[in-house]
């Protein structure tokens, strides 16, 4: 009687204990997308199977505790070997995890089938940033974290999506099939979002593939889950989920803006424009390792305000700028912002901060750069 | 039954051994430092190792403790993320190579001859060698964090290009003292494998062993395969960084995976070197609280090789998001998954071990049943990481976290534990304080559990590893766990107070401190040990069946 109580005590707390686990927030979420309610499953089955076995190797084990003390004048008997025994719990795992294989190996195989996707997005993993791209759409991107800096320092008070909220989110269609393909611009990054289920490991010189489909519009956020620098905690993904019609829309509209923005770097910019839209480039692209102040944090990051080789070779400026300098932190840029950008952030470094050297480089002479 | 001790050996206790014309050969040690920096007793080498591990457990315990103050609430309060980074890789890389490991070897020291009846290790001079080249690599690495750029950032893994092109000046000295604690792991490797194949008590066959000295023979096996390869990554590290190759820079046409391939083929084995030895502490205590002879000895010994074997065979189970083919996904989610039925084999004795047992609840004890209950869960969380589909939702997350911390600290560290409180009275001739062990052990599992069990649930709910500010969802489970650390780290100062209190006197022990019916070897010789035992080889009796 008191050996069926301690049982059912038991296995009360384990399955009391799984019911809390699985209410929202402890578990991993089911998902919107094809495969993550599919994976979900694979989890909670695997889940079950290592409580049953819980429930019977702790049951027994706290039943000895319990029944054959020392203190309670227990005698111990004198076996120490039982083949029938041994071979019974050497093959009933081994089943248990052919059972297990079985089904995780199905959903494996689909989710290493990225054929026929209606849509191509190349994400880029940048310390510490993503950068979309719709293949053949010529629509381009960089996703930087929105939350303001004061934030988490604690001079102000935390919002609804503190470190999950981005400038731009990556815009998705639902229903349709999107393959990933992942790369990066500098070290190792992850690209994760829990409720799509797809994490996949961004690395330079590689291009590693990925997909999903999205089946409920809505706003789902992950981040970066492959230490990548200092900001690693910093670089958060928003995916914005929309019926195809809208996101139909939505393509066609920035295509025309980045056609519009094509435009630009023919003519002739004035100053004040540069600096302003320059201040908005550095803010969001260079600040984070050049401080916000352009004081940089050496050795790793040197300083912009004052630093005189800059000041005095615009020239070599506007070649680390486009080309990166090999061997150290500093990404070639010539790819990932756009010409008008590029002529911006140099004609600000060159004059913010005290660097006033007068310098305007306008988007046409970086323009004709990058097609040297 | 027990073989009797040489007369000898008694005598040496005395220090009026030598006065009284035994004419023995042992010269008079030096004293003081010198005295520990010559010494090539296995006993003292042991004594240092522990405590060299003891200090590093603390250094590498504050840094723990540093990464959940700042974890303790959302935003950035205590420290940068520069700083978070180098208390990551830092606590990692100390308690892995400088505790975990060292505690191991010093248990090994001591308790090796010990068990096997021989006088010391077979290579006395090397193995104060292997010792002494501890210090000087993590007095090396620690000074990497008061130089300009701060010590390593990039995560106890260094995943390149992250630890190469991106990592700070320091790296180099880095690779140096991994190099030299390399050294000092194979060193010892060697030394262990040679006294158990050549000095073992005669008429003691390898069957005939203690599982404690049976799993440390195929860990040293484990050591030399991989140490080198350890080696050899860290040197094309150096490379990398100070000699213009590139075999980690893409730019250059490097591979950043291959970095991963050769560290996990270091790293996995690597996981198993640090739980093994514990198998073989708890397969010593369990038997002897529960007063029965251990269950399956046999497939005990089979269960270590087929899980050292096997470890050779998963290191891909650490990569399944860096996009291998999906013949290698399958291949290596199968091999992980086949660890679970050695493994599972060893739990399933342990249990039938006290299954119609006479179970008391000493110190000793009650870390070794809390390391079955606390290594199995992490056991289940492995088991649930091999599926690869649902891996690519917990890889990189604190679910990751909770798993290697449950089996390496309520599982390694747990049975380091066990094994001190188990041998001190055979070290120190006196028995642990009894109120102060069990304080010890209860604010330990309490602490531990409360620190690692909500990581499980912070991992899932979608918080990656390696951050050092997150959102707002989180913050209650941070919170616990970082209540939990605290619990758990200033609990073991009652540990040092254990050991110094027990060191200067307590209740005496006599041989066989844990009752008559332990017959292994070190139990034939008196409490506390002398400084030589074992000078003419007992004569091992095989346990009646």
């Amino acid at each position: 009687m008191r050996t069926l109580l301690v049982w059912l005590a038991g296995v009360l707390i384990l399955v009391g204990s799984s019911q809390v686990a699985l209410a929202n927030g402890w578990n991993m979420p089911v998902g919107v997308s094809s495969l993550s309610g599919e994976i979900y499953g694979l989890h909670m089955t695997i889940f079950w199977i290592c409580v049953v076995i819980g429930v019977v190797v702790f049951g027994a084990m706290f039943y000895s505790l319990f029944r054959y003390r020392h203190s309670k004048g227990a005698k111990s008997a004198n076996f120490h070997e039982n083949t029938t025994v041994e071979i019974i719990w050497t093959a009933v795992p081994l089943l248990i995890l052919v059972g297990m294989a079985v089904p995780a190996t199905a959903t494996l195989q689909k989710i290493y089938d990225p054929s026929d996707a209606d849509l191509d997005v190349m994400v880029t993993g940048q310390q510490w940033r993503w950068r979309y791209e719709y293949l053949g759409e010529d629509v381009s991107f960089n996703s930087n974290l929105a939350t303001p800096r004061a934030q988490i320092n604690g001079e102000e008070e935390r919002g609804e999506h503190y470190l999950l909220e981005v400038d731009e989110p990556l815009v998705l269609p639902i229903n349709r099939k999107v393959r990933f393909l992942f790369t990066s611009d500098d070290v190792l990054h992850a690209w994760w979002v829990p409720e799509l289920a797809v994490k996949q490991d961004s690395i330079p010189g590689f291009v590693n593939e990925n997909w999903v489909r999205i089946e409920e519009p809505g706003i789902y956020r992950g981040q970066c889950a492959e230490l990548c620098g200092v900001d690693h905690g910093f670089m958060p993904i928003v995916v914005q989920a929309v019926e195809e019609e809208e996101f139909d829309t939505w393509l066609a509209e920035r295509k025309e803006a980045a056609a519009e923005e094509a435009m630009g770097i023919d003519r002739e910019w004035e100053m004040d424009e540069l600096m302003e839209r320059g201040e908005g480039v550095f803010g969001s692209i260079c600040a984070s390792c050049h401080q916000p102040e352009g004081q940089g944090s050496p050795p790793a990051f040197p300083a912009l305000a004052g630093n005189e080789q800059l000041i005095e070779d615009a020239d070599w400026h506007i070649e680390t700028v486009l080309n990166g300098v090999s061997g150290s932190a500093m990404p070639a840029f010539r790819s990932t912002l756009n010409p008008v950008e590029l002529a911006a952030v140099i004609t600000f470094t060159r004059n913010a901060w005290g660097n006033e050297t007068g310098d305007v480089v306008q988007p046409s002479e970086i323009a004709e750069r990058l097609e040297e | 039954m027990a073989p009797k001790v040489p007369p000898q050996a008694i005598l040496e206790q005395s220090s009026t051994a030598a006065e009284a014309g035994h004419g023995h050969a042992h010269e008079t040690p030096p004293k003081g430092m010198l005295r520990w920096l010559l010494t090539t007793n296995h006993k003292e080498i042991g004594t240092l190792y522990l405590i060299f591990s003891l200090t590093m457990f603390f250094i590498g315990g504050i840094f723990a403790l540093v990464v959940r103050l700042e974890l303790f609430q959302p935003g950035l309060q205590f420290v940068r993320p520069e700083f978070f980074n180098q208390m990551t890789t830092m606590h990692g890389l100390i308690m892995v190579f400088g505790a975990i490991m060292p505690a191991f070897t010093g248990l090994a020291n001591w308790m090796i001859p010990l068990q096997i009846g021989a006088p010391d290790m077979a290579l006395p001079r090397l193995n104060n060698f292997s010792f002494w080249l501890l210090p000087v690599a993590f007095g090396l690495l620690l000074s990497t964090l008061l130089m300009p750029g701060g010590g390593p950032n990039f995560g106890w893994t260094f995943y390149a290009p992250l630890s190469t092109t991106y990592g700070p000046p320091s790296t180099t000295f880095f690779i140096l003292s991994l190099h030299i604690a390399g050294i000092s792991s194979i060193l010892g490797a060697i030394n262990i494998i040679a006294t158990i194949l050549n000095m073992r008590a005669p008429g003691m066959r390898l069957m005939d062993m203690p599982l404690f000295v049976w799993t440390w023979l195929i860990t040293s096996f484990l050591l030399i395969a991989v140490m080198p390869v350890l080696a050899g990554v860290v040197t094309m590290m150096l490379m990398d960084i100070n000699f213009g190759t590139n075999f980690f820079n893409a730019a250059g046409g490097g591979d950043p995976v291959l970095f991963q391939h050769l560290f996990w083929f270091f790293g996995h084995p690597e996981v198993y070197i640090m739980i093994l030895p514990a198998f073989g502490i708890v397969s010593a205590i369990i038997p002897t609280f529960a007063r029965k002879r251990l269950f399956g000895y046999a497939s005990m010994v089979y269960a270590t090789a087929a899980i050292a074997i096997l470890s050779f065979l998963v290191w891909g189970h650490h990569m399944f998001a860096v996009g291998m083919p999906l013949v290698g996904q399958l291949f290596f989610m199968y091999a992980t998954m086949l660890i679970a039925v050695p493994t599972g084999v060893k739990v399933f004795n342990w249990v039938a071990t006290m299954f119609r047992g006479s179970i008391s609840f000493e110190p000793p004890m009650l870390f070794a049943l809390a390391f079955v209950v606390q290594f199995t869960i992490g056991g289940f969380s492995g088991l649930m990481l091999a599926i690869a589909p649902a891996d690519f939702q917990y890889h990189d997350t604190y679910f990751v976290v909770a798993h290697f911390h449950y089996v390496l600290v309520p599982g390694a560290l747990f049975a380091i534990l066990a094994g001190a409180y188990y041998w001190l009275p055979k070290w120190t001739g006196h028995y642990p304080h009894l109120r102060l062990s069990q304080w010890h052990f209860w604010l330990s599992v309490i602490g531990v559990n409360l620190t690692f069990f909500p990581m499980h649930f912070s991992g899932l709910a979608g918080m990656p590893r390696r951050i050092p500010d997150y959102a707002l969802q989180f913050a209650d489970f941070n919170l616990a766990s970082s209540v939990g650390s605290f619990i758990f780290g200033f609990s073991q100062l009652l540990f040092v107070a254990v050991i110094v209190l027990c060191a200067r006197g307590g209740q005496k022990a006599p041989a066989q401190a844990w009752g008559d019916h332990t017959d292994d070897l070190e139990w034939s010789v008196p409490s506390p040990a002398p400084l030589h035992t074992f000078e003419t080889p007992p004569t091992f009796h095989r346990p009646a069946h």
